[in-house]
């Protein structure tokens, strides 16, 4: 497994203010774009026909959920969803770096979904009682959607960590590997997802007895538009068509 | 005397859903009203799922249905909020899902068999033909068949 090499910003260099609403919505929705285009991927290659429907599935679910926001977004900004989505480059994206990790094995896909679906089931609560209503409707959906998606994820955890040795050292693996993307989950507001978030993956842990990963060194950057290489490829594949042919419709 | 409104809201309440074309968008609760403000008619729809990738086929229909019978000044808002259940399938409706062959939503437990109506059948993958069905086997005649998710 290949360490993910890392752009983030360089220590004490200012980075621009993103605090606004607007630009933490862009952010969710940016989160939800990448990890449903990381989905996409497996499509054809699954492991299984059913994993290959199922991430198909929740890739949709990701995918709606990201159009939605921007729409509404764009309401106020005068923009058009394909604008946010195939008209920004890697710099002005605002998703964590978990998700534009590659997909990897069927492990690694697994557990960092399983660490996106434990945040967003604290996330869409929260977001579900927003005085927006639009934002609020979106999230009360996006919530049952993401206990689906946990119930998936958490249920892979459990079969691959008493499965086979192999099984077991992959899920294990990918643990370790993708542990520095989650503290970046939780910078400036999301603090309050934490102990939720905690709470869920210690219960996993013990259902499984795997090891808690070292907190090592945490990678960070993604919000502020500092992202690992990998996103780059991820866009040029994404929006090769509207690079291509500029305002493209079907 | 039909008022307007209620003129196009019957000829979108007979626009179907396109995976599952027994079924219209009102049976399946996807409609939730049809306005008039001003000239236009303003059609509200939800989503079964976030991502469902019907949508875009519905809201097309409905543009054309509502164009095909003279109405011309036409909008389509998509609302997220009630979210959508599968509690608003009327009972017409999953008799009808039945009659087609897809059990309709109920909990796993009590799924039955849409063919031969014995209530004993398992589960062989949760995620089927579109992203609202799983695909069960009925133990008793053996043929398999779509179930509509509780959702």
């Amino acid at each position: 497994m290949s360490d993910a090499v890392v752009s983030g910003a360089p220590q004490g260099m200012s980075l621009p203010k993103v605090d606004t609403p607007e630009a933490a919505l862009v952010g969710h929705a940016d989160d939800n774009l990448v990890l449903a285009h990381r989905l996409g991927e497996w499509i054809s290659k699954a492991p299984e026909l059913e994993l290959d429907i199922a991430l198909g599935n929740f890739a949709l679910d990701h995918l709606g959920v990201a159009r939605a926001l921007y729409q509404h977004v764009g309401t106020a900004e005068g923009k058009t969803e394909d604008e946010y989505a195939m008209g920004r480059t890697d710099r002005e994206f605002r998703n964590i770096l978990l998700v534009e990790q590659p997909n990897g094995d069927f492990a690694e896909t697994i557990v960092r979904q399983f660490f996106v679906d434990t945040y967003q089931l604290q996330l869409w609560p929260d977001l579900a009682g927003s005085d927006d209503d639009v934002v609020a409707g979106i999230a009360a959906k996006a919530f049952k959607e993401a206990q689906y998606h946990h119930r998936f994820s958490h249920g892979w955890m459990l079969r691959m960590a008493g499965g086979t040795d192999e099984s077991r050292q992959r899920v294990q693996n990918a643990l370790d590997h993708l542990w520095r993307f989650t503290g970046e989950i939780f910078e400036g507001d999301a603090a309050i997802y934490r102990d939720g978030w905690d709470g869920l993956v210690d219960d996993m842990l013990g259902e499984t007895g795997l090891t808690k990963p070292e907190d090592p060194y945490q990678t960070t950057g993604g919000r502020v538009g500092y992202h690992t290489e990998h996103l780059g490829y991820l866009l040029t594949e994404m929006q090769w068509m509207q690079r291509t042919y500029p305002g493209l419709e079907w | 005397m039909v008022t307007f409104a209620t003129h196009a809201h019957e000829i979108v309440a007979r626009v179907v859903d396109p995976e599952i074309p027994v079924l219209t968008i009102e049976d399946l609760g996807v409609l939730r009203g049809v306005d008039q403000v001003g000239e236009t008619v303003v059609v509200t729809i939800t989503p079964t799922y976030s991502g469902c990738p019907a949508m875009g086929q519905i809201e097309d229909d409905i543009n054309r249905a509502l164009q095909r019978n003279g109405f011309t000044d036409t909008r389509i808002d998509v609302v997220y909020q009630p979210a959508w259940t599968t509690e608003w399938m009327s009972d017409e409706a999953r008799r009808k899902l039945e009659d087609f062959g897809i059990a309709p939503p109920t909990a796993p437990s009590d799924v039955r068999c849409p063919k031969c109506r014995e209530g004993e059948s398992r589960l062989i993958a949760q995620f089927g033909s579109t992203a609202c069905k799983a695909l069960m086997v009925c133990s008793v005649c053996g043929d398999p068949f779509d179930y509509f998710k509780e959702h």
